[in-house]
């Protein structure tokens, strides 16, 4: 098993005949993923990714015709808004939005949209997510995974990939990994991924990468500590970073008020149990010495 | 983005907050000027974006043009928390019978724009919710209605307002949200709000936080950036496209992936040494955007060594290592620089490395421990 993608993922590509949106599902077909439709307003009738994939003008059309399940979206930041709905009217349960830059206010909107509507959105400005040999939606490297016992869930991009590389180095394989995204407001939080690896039977142990801001860490401490019997292990980035800057990501600030430490969610983190890697290297050890592997 | 008081009250005022938004000046004799304009007695404000302005005196109550201009020259060129003040808001004082809080925030555990009431004004909330967390409402709006008749009333009673403000307590509360939502912002309050001895309610203080994934569809508001505020290596970077945040360590760091920077950044100290900045060069790593990255990371005359560490899946390693070397050779100023390189195609990276002399690691934790290394060799 695997959680939010699988074999049976119908995948849609909003945004498929653009540069980022081409590069990624040819990855993502070569990895093995099922694309059956892509969309582009105005492109319809055509075909992508040298004609393996139809093209159609509107979602409801390509889910009509494709039996599509989920869509992973590149469009601008400025249409993002536009796609995630435009999925949800046509009832497309999951979604998976790539884009990074959405305004907060419209994420505000169409989070309570999707959510209202029993849509699962997962990002903005996320890196996807991989069930191994299975089906990878977005844009984490394929080559780095190795199917395995363990869930991944993290808030980062590039230094999720540095958690799996290391893992797979080790010998310490994945069932899924998946990027909830680094914006202030997003569709999926770490409980929601938390709460769907504990109740995955061939998950054996959860790591969970967070960083400095907001409180979501120390919520999902409250939850592990409540509901979670996996052995986890943590990390947080940001212990250097210095208050009332945004580090990159636009949710990744300490409020002036010191609110958002790294050193709060790893002292939250370590009071449910979970053990908290000073390097993301230590990670494969850290599971290790919880008796995983 | 952060704005200056005088522009979020400039805002505010056009969404009918009452305010007493007087005038900005640069020089003493201008302060005097605007005083006299004025008349009465004035406050006299640096306009700073960091917070404790007053205790480092940065605010003075003045009661003739003479005086203005004598706290105004006080106030001008003095240093709050590393910033110069280089203009003041001369505005016409009040006399405060109580004062109040009021902010919105953009909650993102509510995922909802909330309303921060507290009759403890004057004094951050930040103070008021470790000493008095009870004094503060805390009221999330809904996402798609929005600001609702019974919620400005709440609101009113809460705070305890007499009865005949309540009205212009509701343009307060309107005009602030009204602000918010048409200026995304991320934060938008008035501390304190203030009922004055002849009965009226005034904005004294405002602040405004904008969203700076917004900031494009407001080309008006982006062109209220204060760049005297900003540090100029910043200012190169984010014209470069580069996130980059200047810290006061000796080693310069080059990495792909903000999560990546900050954890590369928290790995150089663990293993003994102080980051220089926060540097995410963003996806593809383009030889262009590797030469800005060197140019803003070295003029920075504290840096010592550099730590690059990318993780190619979309880039390539190889690329990425030949765009380090042709950068490099285009520098005026050379430090030790170690490259770590993970990914894709980073076996074809090591020879194009090595010719070069560039110091490499396999691991982070190793890169960060040769850049500490290189630093104090340098030091």
């Amino acid at each position: 098993m695997s959680i939010l993608v699988n074999r049976e993922t119908r995948l849609l590509v909003q945004g498929i005949t653009g540069r980022e949106g081409e590069f990624h599902s040819t990855a993502m077909l070569e990895y093995g993923t099922s694309i059956v439709a892509g969309v582009t307003p105005g492109k319809g009738g055509q075909s992508a990714l040298d004609g393996r994939v139809p093209v159609f003008d509107t979602v409801a059309e390509a889910v009509e015709q494709t039996g599509a399940n989920a869509t992973c979206i590149f469009v601008p930041a400025a249409f993002a808004p536009d796609a995630m709905l435009e999925a949800s009217a046509a009832r497309v349960p999951l979604v998976v939005c790539i884009t990074e830059g959405v305004p907060a206010l419209d994420m505000l909107r169409v989070s309570h949209v999707l959510r209202a509507s029993g849509t699962r959105l997962i990002g903005p400005n996320c890196p996807g997510m991989t069930s191994v040999d299975e089906a990878k939606v977005g844009i984490i490297p394929g080559n780095i995974h190795a199917r395995g016992p363990v869930g991944l869930v993290s808030r980062s991009g590039t230094l999720t990939y540095e958690v799996v590389q290391a893992m797979t180095d080790a010998g310490m394989g994945q069932t899924t990994c998946v990027g909830i995204g680094g914006d202030p407001i997003i569709g999926t939080n770490f409980i929601d991924i938390l709460d769907m690896f504990n109740q995955d039977p061939e998950t054996e142990a959860i790591v969970m990468i967070g960083e400095i801001g907001g409180e979501e860490e120390e919520k999902a401490a409250a939850f592990c500590a409540r509901e979670v019997r996996k052995p986890m292990a943590a990390f947080i980035a940001g212990r250097t970073a210095p208050p009332g800057r945004r580090m990159g990501h636009a949710g990744a600030i300490i409020s002036s008020g010191g609110e958002g430490t790294a050193e709060s969610k790893r002292v939250a983190l370590e009071e449910a149990g979970v053990r908290v890697a000073d390097s993301p290297s230590h990670i494969p050890q850290l599971l290790r010495d919880a008796g995983v592997g | 983005m952060k704005l200056q008081e005088y522009r979020s009250k400039e805002i505010l005022a056009r969404h009918g907050v009452p305010l007493l938004s007087g005038q900005t000046a640069t020089t003493p004799e201008e302060a005097r000027a605007a005083a006299a304009d004025l008349g009465g007695a004035v406050v006299i404000k640096a306009q700073v974006l960091v917070g404790g302005r007053g205790k480092a005196g940065g605010v003075k109550l003045a009661s003739s043009p003479d005086e203005a201009e004598q706290a105004a020259r006080e106030i001008i060129g003095l240093d709050i928390k590393g910033t110069t003040v280089k203009t003041v808001l001369v505005a016409p004082a009040a006399d405060i019978a109580h004062e109040y809080y009021l902010g919105l925030i953009l909650d993102r555990s509510s995922k909802a724009i909330t309303i921060i009431a507290s009759a403890e004004g004057g004094v951050e909330i930040e103070e008021t919710a470790k000493t008095n967390p009870d004094a503060i409402l805390s009221l999330p709006l809904h996402p798609l209605i929005g600001l609702q008749e019974h919620e400005v009333r709440r609101v009113a009673f809460v705070l305890g307002l007499p009865a005949d403000l309540r009205k212009d307590f509701a343009t307060v509360l309107r005009g602030l949200y009204a602000a918010f939502i048409e200026s995304d912002a991320d934060l938008a309050e008035v501390n304190p709000l203030v009922v004055t001895d002849d009965g009226r309610l005034l904005a004294l203080d405002a602040k405004i936080v904008l969203d700076d994934s917004a900031l494009s569809r407001h080309p008006d508001l982006e062109a209220m950036r204060d760049l005297n505020e900003e540090e100029p290596s910043e200012i190169a970077a984010r014209e470069a496209g580069i996130s980059f945040i200047k810290l006061d360590g000796s080693i310069g760091c080059m990495v792909n992936g903000a999560g990546l920077a900050m954890t590369t950044m928290d790995l150089v100290k663990l293993a003994g040494g102080e980051p220089a900045n926060f540097l995410d060069i963003g996806g593809g790593a383009k030889q262009d955007k590797v030469t800005a990255a060197f140019k803003i990371i070295l003029d920075d005359p504290n840096v010592k060594a550099i730590l690059i560490n990318i993780f190619g899946g979309i880039t390539r390693g190889d690329e990425v290592a030949r765009g380090i070397v042709e950068a490099r050779a285009a520098l005026t100023r050379d430090v030790p620089m170690v490259v770590r390189i993970v990914g894709t195609n980073s076996e074809e990276a090591k020879p194009i490395l090595a010719e070069a002399n560039l110091i490499t690691a396999e691991s982070l934790d190793d890169a960060a421990a040769k850049a500490v290394a290189a630093a104090g060799a340098a030091a």
